[in-house]
Parts: structure tokens; sequence; C-alpha cells
């Protein structure tokens, strides 16, 4: 299949950046979004021409490198599911793709496609430590969880920092990312000595870095490839204002 | 107290301002609807109910004592609210200074995405609706309260009046929809099992107040009630 693209170039932080187009030939249906973009990048090399640059490592959905806006889907809009593992089929012959990096005043253009997600760490930074004893391991039996609590943490566990929920929120909030962050330790045994500072702190971080607030739109958690449910919100603002009204600063 | 206040500071602690206080006027606003259909009744059961609004506590407290407790209450509210929605709307605003050529949405509702504007629309329509039905403006043969039944008629005899309120409460019917809903989010009330409850609650608060606040400028227009 041929496809027409519309792609974001930007040299660097400082630089304008625009739209070029650029047509990619002889693709096959069962390549991800991510081999579409190397067959068209082998060609730009052969030419002499500058790579697109975009982020990707593992290219099997759980690193959370590769993000684009993809005819304005974060991550092309298939339920569950990165770029990466985006594949071709879903695209027609003849297609024209627009292709754009996350835009937000927290998550600066680098190059090309990709952003600097530096202040997701520094969020994930600000939440600090778990309090573990050293020494030998417990007998696992010894901590328990209730069922549904393991299962809810793993779910916001499942988290892997793309960034496609500020990519979508209308207000390029990170409350999806922060919530899912929260409500994974949250729920567990081992989380609880420093739920609430830990909350406060996350929180002061995440307003601090330049996001929006949140509407309770739900674009976030539809955009999410990892499914994280839009109630991980509801448990942060619930364990926020209980932090404030046990006087937690 | 403290706390209190560098809870205002995050945008979470301003939402849960706004949810508090809409929560205060999403109490007002059925009371408000209830109140209204009492026009069913006839000019008697109106305007008493309207005389009783004035006269109620007392001898205990004074008279419109409570009246203006309620009202100082709904005013401190609009204005927090108020506040609340353009500092938050300025955070969001700022957050995407370069914008998408293409982006889609994927499950947002009308009402959600045109919250702000409905607010505004909410807003203006008070200041209209107290203007005319409180203070008189527009309406001939105004006598405050104690001809509060004759100036409803006189309102809504004019399809000016009747089509400003249909829209009025309309824009207060998506903005619960949507509201009442992101209430329980922001407060923390809401988890899997709770959703599908506040959804429909949301939902149902909607169009029951859009239809029993449109009920009274139908019913006059239509010649139902004279």
């Amino acid at each position: 299949m041929n496809l027409t693209l519309h792609v974001w170039r930007q040299k660097n932080p400082q630089s304008e950046g625009r739209f070029v187009t650029y047509q990619a030939k002889n693709i096959i249906p069962d390549m991800s979004f991510l081999e579409m973009l190397d067959v068209v990048n082998q060609e730009l090399i052969m030419n002499g021409e500058e790579p697109i640059a975009f982020e990707h490592d593992c290219r099997e959905g759980i690193c959370g490198s590769c993000g684009m806006v993809i005819n304005g889907y974060p991550h092309g809009g298939h339920r569950g599911t990165t770029a990466c593992q985006l594949h071709m089929r879903h695209f027609k012959d003849g297609d024209t793709i627009t292709i754009e990096p996350w835009r937000a005043r927290a998550f600066p253009v680098m190059k090309d496609l990709i952003v600097d997600r530096s202040a997701f760490d520094r969020i994930i930074q600000a939440g600090g430590f778990i309090s573990a004893n050293t020494g030998a391991a417990q007998d696992a039996n010894t901590i328990l969880v209730p069922k549904q609590n393991a299962e809810a943490a793993m779910d916001a566990a499942a988290c892997i920092g793309c960034g496609a929920c500020v990519a979508a929120c209308p207000n390029a909030s990170a409350m999806l990312f922060t919530a899912a962050k929260i409500a994974h330790l949250g729920l567990l045994p081992q989380g609880q000595p420093e739920r609430y500072t830990r909350v406060v702190r996350m929180v002061e971080q995440m307003d601090k870095e330049g996001f929006g607030g949140c509407t309770n739109i739900g674009e976030c958690a539809a955009a999410c490839p990892k499914e994280i449910p839009l109630d991980v919100i509801a448990r942060m603002n619930r364990d926020l204002l209980v932090a404030k009204l046990k006087g937690v600063n | 107290m403290a706390a209190a206040l560098t809870l205002y500071r995050t945008t979470i602690g301003k939402k849960a301002v706004m949810a508090i206080t809409g929560f205060i006027g999403y109490g007002f606003v059925i009371l408000h609807m209830l109140g209204n259909l009492k026009i069913f009744e006839g000019a008697e059961g109106f305007n008493e109910y309207a005389h009783f609004l004035r006269t109620v506590g007392y001898p205990l407290v004074p008279e419109r004592g409570l009246l203006w407790v309620v009202r100082i209450i709904l005013l401190t509210a609009v204005i927090l609210h108020i506040t609340a929605a353009i500092q938050l709307t300025r955070i969001d605003w700022a957050s995407r200074p370069k914008g998408y050529r293409q982006i889609r949405r994927k499950q947002a509702t009308f009402a959600a995405m045109t919250l702000r504007w409905g607010g505004l629309a909410i807003f203006l329509f008070i200041v209209y609706h107290l203007a005319h039905l409180t203070f008189g403006l527009g309406i001939p043969n105004f006598g405050g309260h104690e001809t509060a039944y004759q100036n409803v008629v006189a309102s809504f005899s004019n399809p000016i009046n009747v089509v400003i309120y249909i829209a009025g409460v309309g824009a207060l019917g998506m903005h619960l929809y949507h509201g009442v809903w992101s209430m329980f989010q922001t407060l923390g009330l809401n988890g899997p099992r709770t959703d599908g409850l506040w959804r429909g609650l949301a939902t149902l608060s909607g169009i029951l107040l859009f239809l029993g606040f449109s009920a009274v400028p139908v019913a006059v227009f239509t010649g139902l009630v004279r």
C-alpha cells in the first residue's frame, strides 16, 4: 500500500517546526506503524536527508517510549494499543495520515515527534519512597492483600508513562498518570505509611510542571493504551482531600 | 485551616470548591423548580408560597431572616464557583500553548466540552432573570412578590421571555448533565460501583430540571396558566 504522510518536523526545541509531506511506498499491511516510519526513514537516509526522529524502544507496547498523535488520536486511537502495536492493516491504500508530537507546555518538543517527558519523572520522584524493612524478606503470606485490591493496584500499575493521557486531554492534564501512580501504591499495604504525604507531594509537583486541571471529560482514559480507568482520579482526589483534612502539608 | 488554604493552591482543591459550591447550587435549583410548580395551584397558592418564603421561621427569626441567610449562602457559592472556574480556566488554557493540527475526541460529551460556555450562559441568564422577575425590569404593572403569579403570567405572555427562559434552563440542564456526575468524581466519592449511579443521577437531574422549569413558561404561553 502507498500512503501520504504529513509529519511534524522540528530541528530542535528552539526552532519553529512545520509539517512536511512524505510518500510511504510499498508498505505491507502487517507492518507496525513504527516499521512504516522505518521504511520512510530508510529512503530519507538513502537520499541524504535527515530521518524523522521518533522515540521507540521495546516495540511490544510495554515501555511507553513511542507516542505520537496519528490522525488526531494519540497512538492512533485503537483500544489498548500503543503506536508500535498499531498495524498498517488499519489503514487503506492511498490514505493520508497526519503525524504530530504530543502537545503540552509540560512536554516540550525536542525534535520532530520526540517530546521531553521528564515532568513525569519529577512527579514520580516527588512521591518519594515507601518504607520497607531491610534484611531477609518476610514470608509473602504474612502480608494479606484482598484479591480485588491486588487486581485494582495491578490495573493502575499497568501505566507505562507514555503521556497519551496528557496528549488527549483538552487541558493537557496529567491527572490520569499521577492518579495511576497514587492508586497502585495506595491500594497495597506497603504503600500505606506514606500514602498521604505522597499524594500531597505528587499533586504539588504535577501542578508545578504546568499541566492543566481535570475537567472530568474522560478523554485520557479513552486514549490510554493500558486502559487505566477514570476512577483512579476519584481515588486521588479523595486521598488528597483526606490528607488535607489530616493536616498533611 | 492552613491545610485548607494549601489545598486551594492545588488544581484539585479549586475543583473541590467548585464541586461543593456546585452542590449548593444544585440543591437550590431543585427546590426552586419544585416551588415554581406551585404556579399550577393558581394565583392564591403561588402568591402565598412567595409570601411564605419571606415569613418562614418567623417569629423565631426576623421576617425575611431565613430568606437572607439563604441568599447570602447562594451569593457566596456563586462567587466562589465563578472565581475557581476562572482561575482553573486560565491554568487549563495555558497548558497547551501550541495546539494540534488535527485532534479528535473519543468520548467527550457536548455538555462536558462546553461546560465553561454553558456556565457563562447561566450566569448571564441569572442576571437577566433577577432583573426581570425579582426587580421587575420589563414587566408591566410589576407588584413585587405580592403579585408573583401575575408577574410570571405577564412575563411569559411575551414569546421573547419564553425563548430566553427555555434557553437558560436548557443551559442549566446541560451544565448539570456533566456537573452533577463531575461533582462526585471531584470529591472522590466515585468508584467503579457508584459510577453508573452518579451518571444516572446527573442525566435524570438535567432532564427533569429542564422539563420542570420549562413547564411554567410553556403553560403560560399556551394559556394553560393565565
